[in-house]
């Protein structure tokens, strides 16, 4: 407690939220309001409707709500399986490599995602990889973008791992594989859902990489956000929006569910 | 139970040592995979930006490049934008993380779960909501005609860098209190009860012992909002004004708008060598903080929590 007078305090906690509510509750909850609305020139939106909703079950927007889960959920698995693998080798390296197999594996955070998009274009519109214009490259896209997440969720929590299960399994006799599917990989499992949540979530609202590759047959929930506001349908974009965010809600409560139901167990 | 932990008992009983054969074999599949999709499709960008369309290799791209007064207006852009930004959000992040742990309210756990949620969102849903909010018919325009009668509001800002400055500190805001509240966290109350007995003002306990214990934090927080407001886009994209134009937007322009795809990688290079530099940096700061950390205390929870979180672990 720093500030001690009741005055001081109520004074303290007023311009923080005086600063809070602006800039972080109203941003959420103004575009939850637009999307049930045709018209904002008041204080308040005006012209209430559910058409914004109608057209999004009617219209492609399900296609492309479809599309953003799938590659969310290609993306993520594929990035979950690599971070996780990388992660478990790299506990075992010595400290040199692994601060290179740490610096690779993070440098996809560093480089700005337009430009891994770029690259993929780059690399794959030309032969031996044809990828160019085909779902595979916007899911390789996610998974490269997503996967240092994967790798750093899963290494702070094999660094808080207690080594003693391990060694105790170890002590009496269980083999490597072994003691890694059954006493290392049950223990992670909170950390591996947590991380898998992070992952969908950020593939989910990907927009930068695929703005620069996706192909007219594969196009996610973003670049349709992206499409509705650029043609000046902002109301429209807003209920996409809240498709967008309901989604990914969704999801992670879901994943959050799995954790504390595998940390009872 | 507890000697069992030491080191050197932990590789007698784990069998194979450190740094063996065996084990760079199995980090082999990995290193494949990500050397396949992400670093050979780099290495050709850098080579493209090479390449002149008229073909032959030379540094030409380049010459064209850093001449154009798009390009130079765009690392201008980019550069104040990511530096305003990363200040912004700071100071915002500062205040905010001083109250929610040192003025503490019922409800304030809660308000840093929301923050965390905050950081699933992808960025563009900032600018669409200012839009409502700040927009030529947003509310506070909209408040603004109703009360005056004026045809259009005083407000104007949002298709300028103003706006792409405030989505930014809006979104980047959260990125600075995670791992500044794991740092408070660690700050001794008995310390700021020492010196609030002794009569120093709570402006001085902040600038005295509190600030102190969070400056590695606050640099490493500060560096990473700086990368990632220079390699910002959906934000940029949204605003969708001509007149801001950022070098991630500028690769997007040349390889899908105009098609000139050795420029683009030109700019990407670019772009990249100033990111990668940064974050070397924020690595560098970052794990400092937490190694300074771990050795002022000796504990089982300061392993958790370090000032070097990735940018959104753990959401």
């Amino acid at each position: 407690m720093l500030v001690h007078s009741k005055a001081a305090r109520r004074a303290v906690h007023s311009v923080f939220f005086l600063l809070f509510v602006p800039v972080f509750a109203l941003p959420l909850l103004v575009i939850v309001a637009a999307s049930f609305a045709t018209n904002w020139s008041g204080a308040l939106p005006s012209g209430a409707t559910l058409t914004h909703y109608q057209d999004i079950v009617r219209g492609d927007s399900l296609d492309a709500l479809v599309t953003s889960v799938l590659t969310a959920l290609a993306a993520s698995t594929a990035a979950l399986t690599a971070g996780t693998w990388a992660a478990l080798a790299a506990e075992k390296l010595g400290p040199r490599t692994r601060r290179v197999l740490d610096a690779l594996f993070l440098l996809p955070v560093a480089v700005p995602s337009v430009v891994v998009g770029l690259s993929l274009l780059v690399a794959f519109s030309r032969p031996p990889f044809l990828l160019n214009g085909t779902p595979q490259i916007v899911i390789t896209a996610h998974t490269v973008l997503v996967t240092a997440f994967a790798y750093q969720s899963v290494t702070a929590a094999l660094a808080r791992l207690d080594p003693a299960y391990e060694q105790s399994a170890a002590g009496l006799g269980a083999r490597p594989a072994y003691v890694l599917w059954r006493v290392k990989l049950p223990l992670l499992l909170p950390s591996l859902t947590a991380a898998i949540g992070l992952c969908f979530a950020l593939s989910m609202g990907e927009l930068s990489a695929t703005m620069m590759l996706y192909p007219p047959d594969w196009m996610p929930l973003p670049v349709q956000i992206f499409a509705a506001t650029d043609r000046g349908s902002l109301f429209a974009g807003a209920a996409l929006a809240v498709v967008l965010m309901a989604t990914t809600l969704l999801v992670l409560l879901a994943v959050s569910r799995i954790r504390t139901r595998a940390t009872y167990r | 139970m507890v000697a069992v932990r030491t080191p050197a008992v932990r590789e007698s009983v784990g069998g194979r040592a450190p740094g063996a054969p065996r084990a760079v074999l199995w980090a082999l599949p990995p290193v494949a995979a990500l050397a396949l999709v992400f670093l050979y499709p780099l290495a050709l960008v850098a080579w493209q930006s090479l390449t002149p369309d008229d073909g032959g290799h030379s540094l030409t791209p380049y010459a064209t490049v850093l001449a154009e007064t798009s390009f130079r207006e765009a690392l201008g852009n980019t550069v104040l934008i990511a530096l305003g930004a990363t200040l912004g959000a700071l100071l915002l992040g500062l205040a905010l993380a001083l109250v929610i742990a040192f003025v503490p309210f019922p409800g304030g756990k809660a308000l840093s779960r929301f923050i965390d949620l905050f950081l699933a969102f992808p960025s563009f849903l900032i600018t669409l909501a200012l839009l409502f909010l700040y927009g030529t018919v947003g509310v506070a325009n909209g408040l603004w005609t109703d009360a005056t009668g004026a045809a259009t509001g005083p407000l104007n800002f949002l298709h300028t860098p103003w706006g792409v400055l405030l989505a930014e500190v809006t979104y980047f805001t959260p990125f600075v209190m995670r791992p500044l509240l794991a740092a408070f966290s660690q700050v001794e109350t008995g310390q700021l009860e020492a010196a609030a007995s002794l009569g120093a003002r709570p402006w001085r306990i902040v600038r005295t012992v509190i600030l102190p214990e969070a400056l590695p934090s606050l640099a490493a927080g500060g560096a990473l909002v700086l990368v990632l407001c220079l390699n910002e886009f959906g934000i940029v994209l949204f605003t969708g004004a001509k007149d801001v134009v950022t070098l991630p937007m500028l690769v997007y322009t040349k390889a899908i708008l105009d098609g000139d795809y050795t420029g683009a990688c030109v700019v990407a290079v670019i772009n990249i060598a100033l990111s990668v530099a940064l974050y070397a940096l924020y690595r560098t700061v970052a794990s400092r903080a937490a190694g300074a950390r771990r050795g002022r205390r000796k504990g089982p929870r300061t392993a958790a929590g370090s000032g070097g979180d990735p940018r959104r672990a753990g959401a």
